[in-house]
């Protein structure tokens, strides 16, 4: 069931990314009009400032409701700049540096390394403050009530720690799965609460970020082969029950395989983010492209039944990267190979298979 | 490439900085704890459990020994006062014999002491008669007897006298 639901997501997000925003580029071409696609993905991309709304048209310079942000950037030779985001609004030109759709770049064409507090590295410190705010809320509420029942803000997170150490932890590492507990719990707790702030109006779209999920996903890669044991590389190197011949297939399909399990935790859970927004987004915008109001009560069932869906997207995709991870480190540190995927059922299900035979 | 799937360096550097931060705090400042209350709270509880499983049957055996214990009581109650009836019943058949006897005895004694004093009395009585015989066989001896009707007068006055008793 759980290799069913996973295969499902992979397959379902996939195409939602691949066809939503080709539609809406080819509409920015077009200036003077609304562009769906422009606002889409102005408000799924990163920016340098916070920018909330707009009161007036854009186009005669209405007044921005703005929270300015700092530019780190750092050019070879001239060294490291920091200063208000504001310096740069309305493509003006400071310190020799300039914003070109929210990519900063040297007026004279030099490497610029931007390291700015953008709207999504403000977003991760928000949500950095508050998982540390609710998690030391939690731990102290053990100190306080310790060997009593959970009250409050505990018992709430207590569900959800215990789901994560015995359904995921136990089952997908096994009797290892405490050494990596912290991390499991940290990128369940980090990916859910951000799927749900990228939710918040006029907040930023982190977990739909590609680079925040390549990390997350690196995190993972190396975790996984930090504790790979002799099983895991004989598993790639020579494969139980294949003949010998065809290795020299089997080792690099294996070696990529590696690569490609991270590769889709990114993949997936940037496009499920993403393609959430983009659908919301996209059924707002149909106001805008009909110029009507009429089409409101529309976007607005589509727009809210979408937004509960994402609840659902936000709290299922922090498990499915949470499990997938899980799994991942279990298969590296599994002392026998003995089931294709390297989840803690897969006895059972082998059995139950067998005896359906 | 899009700027979409372009992941940005900076991005990049903040986001492993932050959440490596994050983890280490969180890890050695929220999880030890909680995880380790929960387990300690799990094992509190599962000792428990197995506490009161154990107690359970100790009581089951106890319930089981004082069963045990009553029924022997019981048993050794039920051939106590068999054995105190018998003994009784045994007791009162032989008092019962025994004044059987002594009474059996008794009449037979009083019957032999009654035949003696009879047989006494009755030798005695031959005695008297014999005796008186002889004495009124004497006096009339002794008085000559001249004539019958004096004799008979005689005899009568003797008679008179004498008390058959």
């Amino acid at each position: 069931m759980k290799r069913l639901l996973i295969a499902l997501f992979c397959i379902l997000s996939l195409p939602v990314f691949a066809q939503e925003p080709t539609p809406t580029i080819e509409e920015a071409t077009d200036s003077e009009a609304f562009s769906p696609g422009e606002m889409i993905l102005h408000h799924i991309g990163d920016a340098h400032e916070w920018h909330f709304a707009t009161i007036g048209d854009e186009a005669e310079h209405g007044t921005h409701i703005t929270i300015p942000l700092p530019i780190i950037a750092y050019q070879p030779g001239k060294g490291l700049s920091v200063f208000s985001s504001s310096n740069l609004a309305e493509g003006k030109v400071y310190n020799g540096l300039k914003l070109e759709h929210e990519h900063l770049e040297a007026e004279d064409g030099g490497k610029v390394y931007d390291f700015s507090i953008t709207k999504n590295v403000a977003s991760l410190l928000l949500s950095a403050a508050l998982l540390l705010g609710i998690f030391f809320t939690v731990a102290s509420g053990y100190k306080k009530n310790h060997g009593g029942a959970p009250r409050g803000v505990q018992s709430f997170f207590e569900v959800l720690i215990v789901f994560i150490r015995d359904e995921v932890g136990k089952k997908a590492i096994g009797p290892k799965y405490e050494r990596y507990m912290p991390y499991l719990l940290t990128i369940f707790f980090f990916i859910w609460f951000n799927n749900l702030l990228g939710l918040m109006p006029g907040a930023a779209n982190l977990t739909g970020n590609i680079a925040v999920t390549m990390t997350l996903a690196l995190m993972t890669l190396l975790i996984t082969l930090a504790s790979s044991n002799k099983n895991y590389w004989a598993h790639i190197f020579a494969t139980p029950g294949v003949p010998k011949a065809l290795l020299p297939i089997m080792i690099p399909v294996e070696l990529i395989g590696v690569l490609v399990k991270p590769f889709s935790l990114m993949v997936r859970l940037f496009a499920n983010i993403t393609a959430g927004h983009i659908v919301i987004l996209s059924f707002i915008s149909l106001i805008f492209i009909f110029k009507s109001v009429l089409i409101s009560p529309v976007s607005l069932a589509f727009g809210l039944f979408i937004n509960v869906l994402e609840l659902l997207v936000a709290i299922l995709q922090a498990y499915i990267f949470t499990l997938l991870t899980a799994m991942y480190i279990g298969g590296a540190v599994e002392d026998h190979h003995d089931a294709d995927l390297q989840i803690g059922g897969g006895h059972q299900a082998d059995e139950a298979h067998a005896h359906g035979h | 490439m899009p700027p979409l799937v372009t992941p940005e360096l900076g991005l990049i550097f903040w986001q492993l900085v932050i959440f490596l931060i994050v983890l280490f705090l969180l890890a050695k400042f929220a999880w030890k704890p909680i995880l380790t209350s929960l387990k300690q709270r799990e094992d509190s509880i599962e000792g428990a459990l197995r506490m009161a499983d154990q107690a359970k049957l100790e009581m089951q055996e106890l319930r089981a020994g004082n069963e045990k214990l009553l029924a022997d009581a019981r048993l050794e109650r039920d051939r106590i006062i068999k054995e105190a009836t018998t003994l009784a019943n045994q007791l009162i058949e032989q008092a019962k014999n025994k004044a059987n006897e002594e009474g059996g005895r008794m009449i037979v004694q009083a019957r032999e002491a009654i035949q003696n004093e009879k047989n006494a009395a009755l030798a005695e009585v031959k005695n008297t008669a014999a005796q008186l015989s002889i004495d009124i066989a004497e006096r009339i001896l002794r008085r000559e007897l001249t004539d019958t009707d004096s004799q008979k007068e005689l005899v009568n006055s003797y008679l008179k006298d004498v008390k058959l008793n």
